[in-house]
C-alpha cells in the first residue's frame, strides 16, 4: 500500500460560474468516489478560492514577508485534495477518474506519491 | 574460436535477454538491480565461455549467473538495512495459467505504463526488453548518451516511487495498454525506416528490434488482431527496405523501384499475419495500413497498382485515425487514380493544415503533381520548400535531383 495525494488543480472562475445543479451533480460524483475509495480515504477538503490565500515567504530584509495571493500566480489553482491510500499506480487512477473535475476542459487532477519515511 | 563464442553471446543476447531481465526483475523487485545483474552476466560469459565452452543451454547458465549475482546483493543490502523502492509484483491479478502470465510481458507493458512519456516508454522499451546499451538507445534517438541516461534513470525512478505495477494489464483495460505498446513498437520502427536525420535512410539495427518486439508480441498474444495487423505492416514495410535506395545511395520511390528487391519472403509471412487479423475481428487502423502496403506488395508495377482499392482503404483508415498524414496520403492516392491534376486539388486543402506546415512530403507531392502537370516553376519552388524542411541526407539528394531535372 502507498498514498498518493489528489491535487485537483482548475479555473476558480468557472467552479463559481457553476449553476446549483451542475454542482449537485458535481457532489454526487464526488460522492461516487469517496464511496469507491471506502477506506483509502485518508483526507480530503474543498478550497477557498486562490484570491483569498495569503502567502509567506523570506522578505529581502531578513525578516518575513507576507503577501495577498496564492504562491504560483496562474489562471488555474488548487481547488481540492484527497489524500488516499492505494495499491499502486492503476488502481489509484481508476479511482481518480471517478472525480469529475477529470471531466471538464478546465480542470485536471495530478497523482503524486507521498513520501514513505517507513 | 572466439569468434564463436562472440557470436554465441551475441545470438543469447538477442534471444534470452527480455526473458532473462524480465525474471531477475520479477523475483527482485528492482529494475536497475535486474538490469545491472543481467548485464554481468554477459559480460561474465564473454570471459567465462572461450574456456568453459559454450553451454548447451545457454539461457539457464545466464539465468544461474544473473540470479547469484542478485542475490549477493540483495543480502550485502539487508545487511546495510538499505531500503529502497520495490517494483509492485501482484501476481494475482492474470491466474497462473492464463497466457498472458509471461515475464516478457509484464516487462513491456510496464515499460509503455501510460503514466510514462512516449519517450520514456521507447527508451525504456529498447533498454529493457531489447537489451539495447544506454549510448545505443541515446543514438536511436539522436541525443547524448548522458541525455538518454538521466531519461533512462528518470523513467525508472517513477516506475518505483509512483508504483507502476509490474503486471500485465486486467482484461478490462487491455485493449487502450496494448495500443500503446504496439505505438511504441511503430515508433521504434519508424525511427529505424526513416533516420529523422543524417546520413543514411534506413538503420536496419532498429528495423529489426522492432520487428523482434512485433514477432514476441504475437508469440505471446497469437489471438490478438491488432498485434498480427501491426506486425504484417511492420514485414511489408521491411520487405522493401533494401529496394528503397539506389546502388548510389539515392532514395528510390515505390514507382521507381526495382520490384524483385522486394522480400518474398517477408511479404509472404505479412499476406499470412493480415489474413489472420482480418479474420479475427473488425480492422484496426493497422489492418487497414497493412492492407494498403500488401495491395502495393500484389501489384506487377507502379501504374498497375489497383488505386480505386488503395484510396477506398485510405478513406476507411480516416475514418478510425483522422490524421493529416493520412489525409496527405489519400490525396496522393487519389491523384494516381484520377490524374496529376485531380491529385493537386485533392491536397489544396491540406495546404491551410497547421500540422502539415513543415511535413516535407506534402511539399514534395504537390511538386511532383506540378512537374507531371509541366507547371515547371511552381514545381521548383515545391521541391525548394520540401529541401528546407527535409534533414535526411537521402532525401535532400533525391529532392536536389528532381529538382535539378527539372
Amino acid at each position: 500500500m502507498a498514498k498518493y495525494m489528489l491535487l485537483i488543480f482548475g479555473d476558480q472562475a468557472q467552479w463559481d460560474a457553476m449553476t446549483p445543479e451542475e454542482w449537485k451533480t458535481h457532489d454526487a460524483a464526488h460522492e461516487a468516489f469517496r464511496d469507491a475509495a471506502g477506506a483509502g480515504v485518508k483526507g480530503g477538503a474543498q478550497l477557498e478560492s486562490p484570491q483569498v490565500a495569503t502567502t509567506l515567504r523570506a522578505g529581502s530584509d531578513g525578516g518575513l514577508l507576507l503577501t495577498d495571493g496564492p504562491f504560483l500566480e496562474t489562471k488555474e489553482g488548487l481547488g481540492g485534495y484527497y489524500l488516499v491510500e492505494a495499491d499502486d499506480l492503476d488502481q489509484v487512477t481508476k479511482l481518480a477518474a471517478l472525480l469529475p473535475e477529470v471531466r471538464a476542459s478546465h480542470s485536471a487532477v495530478e497523482i503524486r506519491p507521498v513520501v514513505d519515511h517507513g | 574460436m572466439s569468434e564463436s563464442v562472440d557470436a554465441a553471446v551475441a545470438l543469447a543476447h538477442r534471444r534470452e535477454w527480455a526473458q532473462l531481465l524480465a525474471v531477475l526483475a520479477r523475483t527482485t523487485g528492482d529494475l536497475d538491480l535486474a538490469e545491472e545483474c543481467v548485464q554481468e552476466a554477459f559480460a561474465s560469459a564473454l570471459v567465462v565461455w572461450p574456456t568453459s565452452g559454450v553451454p548447451d543451454r545457454p539461457g539457464a547458465w545466464l539465468t544461474r549467473v544473473a540470479r547469484n549475482r542478485a542475490l549477493d546483493e540483495l543480502r550485502r543490502r539487508a545487511a546495510f538495512r538499505q531500503r529502497l523502492p520495490l517494483l509492485v509484483t501482484d501476481g494475482s491479478v492474470s491466474p497462473p495459467d492464463s497466457a498472458l502470465d509471461d515475464d516478457r510481458l509484464r516487462l513491456v507493458f510496464t515499460c509503455c505504463h501510460p503514466a510514462l512519456s512516449r519517450e520514456a516508454q521507447a527508451a525504456l522499451t529498447l533498454r529493457l526488453v531489447c537489451g539495447l546499451s544506454t549510448g545505443e538507445v541515446a543514438r536511436a534517438f539522436l541525443v547524448s548518451e548522458a541525455t538518454m541516461a538521466a531519461r533512462l534513470t528518470r523513467a525508472k525512478k517513477k516506475i518505483a516511487t509512483a508504483r507502476i505495477p509490474y503486471r500485465t494489464p486486467p482484461p478490462e483495460s487491455l485493449g487502450e495498454r496494448l495500443s500503446v505498446v504496439l505505438e511504441v513498437v511503430q515508433l521504434i520502427f519508424t525511427t529505424g525506416h526513416t533516420a529523422p536525420a543524417g546520413p543514411g535512410l534506413v538503420r536496419h539495427d532498429l528495423l529489426d528490434r522492432a520487428l523482434d518486439l512485433g514477432r514476441l508480441l504475437h508469440l505471446l498474444m497469437p489471438t490478438s488482431a491488432e498485434v498480427s495487423a501491426q506486425l504484417a505492416l511492420m514485414l511489408f514495410t521491411s520487405s522493401r527496405a533494401t529496394a528503397r535506395v539506389s546502388a548510389s545511395g539515392r532514395l528510390l520511390l515505390l514507382s521507381e523501384q526495382d520490384r524483385s528487391l522486394w522480400n518474398a519472403t517477408l511479404i509472404e509471412q505479412g499476406v499470412a499475419l493480415l489474413v489472420e487479423a482480418l479474420r479475427r475481428g473488425p480492422p484496426s487502423r493497422y489492418t487497414l495500413q497493412a492492407a494498403i502496403a500488401a495491395t502495393h506488395a500484389s501489384a506487377p508495377s507502379w501504374e498497375a497498382t489497383d488505386w480505386q482499392e488503395i484510396v477506398a482503404l485510405y478513406e476507411r483508415l480516416f475514418v478510425l485515425w483522422p490524421s493529416p498524414v493520412v489525409a496527405l496520403n489519400r490525396a496522393v492516392a487519389v491523384g494516381m487514380r484520377d490524374g496529376p491534376s485531380a491529385g493537386l486539388d485533392a491536397l489544396s486543402p491540406l495546404l491551410s493544415e497547421p500540422a502539415l506546415a513543415t511535413y516535407p512530403y506534402l511539399s514534395a507531392a504537390r511538386a511532383d503533381f506540378l512537374r507531371r502537370l509541366g507547371r515547371i516553376p511552381e514545381a521548383a519552388s515545391a521541391y525548394e520548400e520540401a529541401l528546407v524542411l527535409t534533414s535526411n541526407d537521402v532525401e535532400r539528394r533525391f529532392l536536389l535531383e528532381r529538382l535539378g531535372s527539372l
